[in-house]
């Protein structure tokens, strides 16, 4: 029953580094917001589909809750809270709010990321490779539109009508 | 695309206590945003306590069943396993949660836990609690639940068959509330018709909203004062402490419910009161904290599904001319295992009688059953969607049948824009709209001109064209009233929301809500209703997050639902505002030696009109009253901190006739598509979609058209693939994201929107609630399947499969009548 193996972990978080020993079962999800209070990253379904734990990990965009926290030892991981910079946003969530781009806002931390991880690998991208980028992140109050207006204002394109 | 501003059109001078053109219709920034894009909105679930308990449920892995007996012994030897709850204790500790119905539904005996039996699977019937969520699923394997399992119920008609399995043996019976509705004189209009279209039967499938978010709760009791704080994600503290309180045995200031932030909700956190009351429990019994935290596989299997709802018998008598004369049906409403919020849905349906139409004579008889199914509650377009899409279903089949033209019969039809405000046959008053210049907007958006044009092009392409309208209207602000007409001893009537403004020490303008908030921006909108009447601007008002008991800021039917904080919210603000802006102007005016009259509040100042340099700051008339009121006068009654409650003007339901007005409010939506179906596999494609809204004021447009989206996608989900489907033994076949498909980015169409703004001349800003819509996205998709296949359409829910089947089946089920 108690987990028989446990293990100690490094990782560098937003930059912080961090010790810790974890249960081996512990989802990287639940390590990230029990074991150091990030609760940016959220948890909305039990079966990896809806995206809203979204990270960036050495650089590889996934959802934290298809990886093990022991699986993460040694990595660097990037989440919501490291985005922007000195509590000022940048230019994404800047546009995620400008263009009305979330309403209760649940989803927004993993659409962030998915959205920042693609504009990193494509500055210009179209309408077609925004939803497709965004395809593993599920928004229940926008029905998308305004989120891919946002992805557009953010990479300096004009948003759709 | 809309811009966002905050450069109000006009000066910010406000002369007198009404609410003038400023802020009020401008895209201010959200004050929401700037925490939820950094990750630091605070959730239920990231509130943390010391010692704190993680609850797991064990649940049903049965339809139906006896329980025979329940073992907690083995979990309780566990390591780090705290204690343990099931359905006996709950017998004995609590009563049955108040039932809203009259008889069979009153009998029915719903607990925190399963008593004795379960009738659904993923009911709890007991409860462990141990020091992480993974100890307490692992223990709860260990519970041993013996049970005998009975035959399931999954089909509300079945629920009425003799020799039915009997789900809840105290009522006797699977129905909860069966009443007739019978409005003008359908036999004379049969009588009158020149046709009697007739259809067997149409089927509104179970789907619900599913936020994103999961439900849950931390709850603490304090043994001192015996009071539980709940930090949750309820949508409706209000109801939900009616509900708990005399369940747990103690007064409601014994409940304090917290919310900050919510993941969505739209209706399916309102029935939350037994999984909080087994966490009450919980916290009482073992002393500590305790942690409830849903899976989305419970979320989808024991929570909140919205309502199923077949139609019989369905006939409608029409004149030669197009002009239908009303309709009678017969609905067999299947609310799950357990009725909670229901029976309600059997009378919230009547908001909207007559669709968007002006016909007079329409009977329903309507029943509500019980099945061996996940428990229903409100999702949004809460009982009327079901009945528009009935409406739009008879306009489109009518038309069909009798080869009118869907848009010319509509126009016929509609309710006209000289006719507003309109009393429907069972008298609720539609205050505003213009139906056909939505539609006309609507057509006009997806070029319906070139519909025969496009049509042909698809057809060269080997795919199917079909066009569909969705009518709809989306009733706000309920007259709570509308509930005796189903039990005429509930003493439920009217609505309310309360708001409190207050000015602070440092002239910091607080505003504290009664409603809970999910996403609809009420912090923003709030504010810009205050910085109107207060002459600042919106960044000068802090609207606190969410909703807490302890603010006082509540009354006993708030929350967020049904689609009316635009009327009853703001309603409240601006009642709070107004009467803190009298009292700055008293306190300035005794400190300026002049009448209240010569004072206007304007730029963060109250200043005498005539001598604009004779002008207090805001901070000085806190700072006066607040700390330094030596040599006011004693009889000034001021506490610059005004409470008020809106409450809208109803009257009470005649109880005999099931007449009166039900609801405030009527936001219109007018849906129109166009969609390629592939006949070779059954799959389409949504090319082409219009929504054109009207919800008379907008506050905040942009926030509005947020909503239209939201609902749209919602819709098209619950047309396309959303599907709660069970087998014989009521096992769920969607219980999570994997097999329960929402719309993901790709899914989505685009969506062109359109509105135009018919001011309710009922509410205090000419505002209409508009949340929910009328799933005015199912209505039109259905509409161009038939379009398209040439095959009436039946169910709500059709996904490619079922598209497949249809062509390849007989059209059979509607007869025309001719008279």
């Amino acid at each position: 029953m108690t987990p028989e193996t446990a293990r100690t972990i490094a990782v560098d978080v937003n930059g912080v580094s961090y010790e810790r020993e974890v249960e081996a079962r512990k989802l990287l999800i639940h390590f990230l917001r029990d074991d150091l209070d990030l609760t940016g990253s959220h948890v909305g379904c039990d079966t990896g589909n809806c995206g809203a734990c979204s990270v960036l990990l050495d650089g590889v965009l996934l959802k934290s809750c298809m990886l093990l926290a022991v699986q993460a030892d040694g990595t660097s991981i990037r989440t919501v809270e490291g985005l922007g910079s000195d509590g000022e946003l940048d230019a994404l969530q800047q546009a995620f709010a400008d263009h009305h781009a979330l309403q209760c806002g649940y989803c927004t931390p993993g659409m962030l990321m998915s959205a920042s991880w693609l504009l990193e690998r494509n500055p210009r991208p179209s309408e077609e490779e925004i939803r497709r980028a965004i395809q593993g992140n599920i928004c229940r109050c926008t029905g998308y539109v305004n989120i891919v207006r946002a992805v557009q204002a953010a990479s300096g394109q004009e948003v759709s009508e | 695309m809309t811009e966002t501003t905050v450069t109000p059109e006009r000066p910010l001078v406000v002369e007198e206590t009404e609410t003038k053109p400023g802020f009020v219709g401008q895209n201010v920034p959200r004050k929401e945003d700037k925490r939820l894009v950094q990750g630091q909105g605070v959730f239920f679930d990231d509130v943390k306590r010391h010692g704190m308990g993680y609850v797991h449920f064990v649940r049903s892995p049965y339809g139906h069943a006896k329980i025979r007996s329940i073992d907690v012994a083995r979990a309780l030897e566990v390591g780090g396993v705290y204690g343990t709850l099931t359905g006996d204790e709950v017998a004995i500790l609590t009563d049955p949660f108040f039932e809203l119905s009259t008889p069979p539904g009153a009998h029915i005996k719903d607990y925190a836990l399963a008593v004795g039996k379960v009738r659904h699977v993923g009911e709890p019937v007991a409860a462990v609690v141990a020091s992480s969520r993974e100890l307490a699923r692992d223990a709860s394997e260990l519970v041993e639940v013996e049970y005998e399992p009975l035959p399931a119920l999954v089909d509300g008609e079945a629920a009425l068959a003799e020799g039915a399995p009997i789900l809840h043996e105290e009522a006797g019976s699977n129905v909860v509330w069966s009443g007739l509705f019978d409005w003008g004189d359908f036999e004379a209009a049969r009588a009158e018709a020149d046709h009697v279209v007739k259809i067997e039967r149409l089927h509104f499938d179970r789907f619900s909203s599913t936020p994103l978010e999961c439900s849950g709760c931390l709850v603490e009791y304090n043994r001192g004062t015996g009071q539980w704080t709940m930090y949750c994600n309820h949508q409706m503290p209000g109801v939900g402490a009616i509900w708990m309180a005399p369940a747990l045995r103690v007064g409601i200031d014994k409940l304090r419910f917290v919310t900050q932030d919510i993941g969505g909700a739209f209706g399916n956190k309102i029935c939350l009161h037994p999984q909080f009351v087994a966490c009450c429990l919980l916290a009482r019994k073992l002393n500590r904290p305790i942690q409830w935290t849903e899976w989305r596989t419970d979320q989808h299997t024991a929570n909140a599904h919205g309502n199923e709802r077949t139609f019989l018998d369905v006939e409608v008598p029409v004149k030669a001319d197009g002009t239908m004369l009303g309709f009678s049906v017969r609905a067999v409403d299947d609310c799950g295992a357990f009725p909670r919020y229901e029976p309600l849905g059997c009378i919230i349906w009547a908001q909207v009688t007559p669709g968007c139409y002006r016909w007079r004579n329409i009977r329903v008889d309507f029943t509500q059953v019980v099945t061996n199914k996940s428990p229903v509650s409100p999702n949004r377009g809460y009982s009327r969607m079901q009945h528009l899409w009935l409406t739009e279903r008879i306009v489109d089949i009518v038309a069909r049948e009798l080869g009118l033209d869907p848009v010319e019969v509509r126009k016929r039809n509609y309710v006209r824009t000289e006719e507003m405000p309109y009393e429907t046959p069972n008298g609720c008053i539609y205050d505003s709209g213009d139906y056909a210049r939505c539609l006309d907007i609507a057509l006009e958006l997806i070029d319906y001109d070139q519909l025969e044009e496009r049509r042909r092009d698809a057809e060269a392409r080997g795919k199917l064209l079909g066009f569909g309208i969705g009518s709809t209207l989306d009733s706000g602000t309920n007259n709570f009233g509308q509930s005796t007409l189903l039990n005429p001893e509930l003493q439920f009537s009217g609505n309310n929301e309360v708001a409190t403004v207050k000015l602070d020490i440092f002239g910091e303008i607080v505003v504290t809500l009664g409603t809970v908030p999910q996403g609809q921006g009420h912090e923003t909108t709030a504010a810009q209703v205050v910085a109107d009447i207060l002459g600042c601007t919106p960044d000068d008002v802090n609207v606190r997050p969410g909703h807490d008991t302890y603010w006082n800021s509540h009354a006993g039917l708030s929350g967020t639902y049904a689609s009316q904080f635009a009327v009853t919210g703001l309603g409240a603000v601006k009642g709070a505002t107004e009467k803190l802006a009298a009292e700055m102007r008293k306190l300035a005016s005794l400190v300026l030696g002049c009448s209240e009259d010569d004072i206007e509040l304007a730029e963060g100042q109250a200043r005498m009109k005539a001598n604009p340099e004779a002008a207090l700051p805001f901070m000085a008339l806190g700072a006066i009253l607040n700390a330094n009121n030596a040599g006011l006068p004693t009889d000034l009654d001021i506490t610059l901190n005004a409470r008020y409650m809106y409450r809208p003007p109803f009257e009470l339901p005649d109880k005999e006739r099931k007449y009166g007005n039900l609801t405030l409010t009527y936001a219109t939506q007018i849906h129109a598509c166009l969609i390629e179906v592939d006949p070779e596999t059954g799959g389409y494609e949504i090319v082409d979609y219009a929504a054109v809204d009207d919800c008379g004021k907008r506050i905040h447009p942009q926030i509005v058209e947020g909503q239209v989206h939201g609902a749209t996608a919602q819709a098209l989900g619950a047309a396309t693939h959303e599907i709660f489907a069970y087998d014989e033994d009521g096992n769920l076949l969607t219980p999570n994201f994997y097999d329960y498909h929402v719309p993901h980015a790709l899914d989505m169409p685009p969506i062109k929107n359109g509105y135009i703004e018919s001011e309710s001349p009922f509410t205090p800003l000419g505002a209409k609630g508009m949340g929910e819509g009328g799933g005015a996205g199912i209505h039109a998709v259905c509409a161009a399947l038939q379009d398209a296949l040439g095959k009436t359409v039946t169910r709500s829910c059709n996904p490619y499969h079922r598209v497949w089947e249809l062509l390849r089946s007989e059209d059979r089920g509607v007869t025309v009548q001719a008279r």
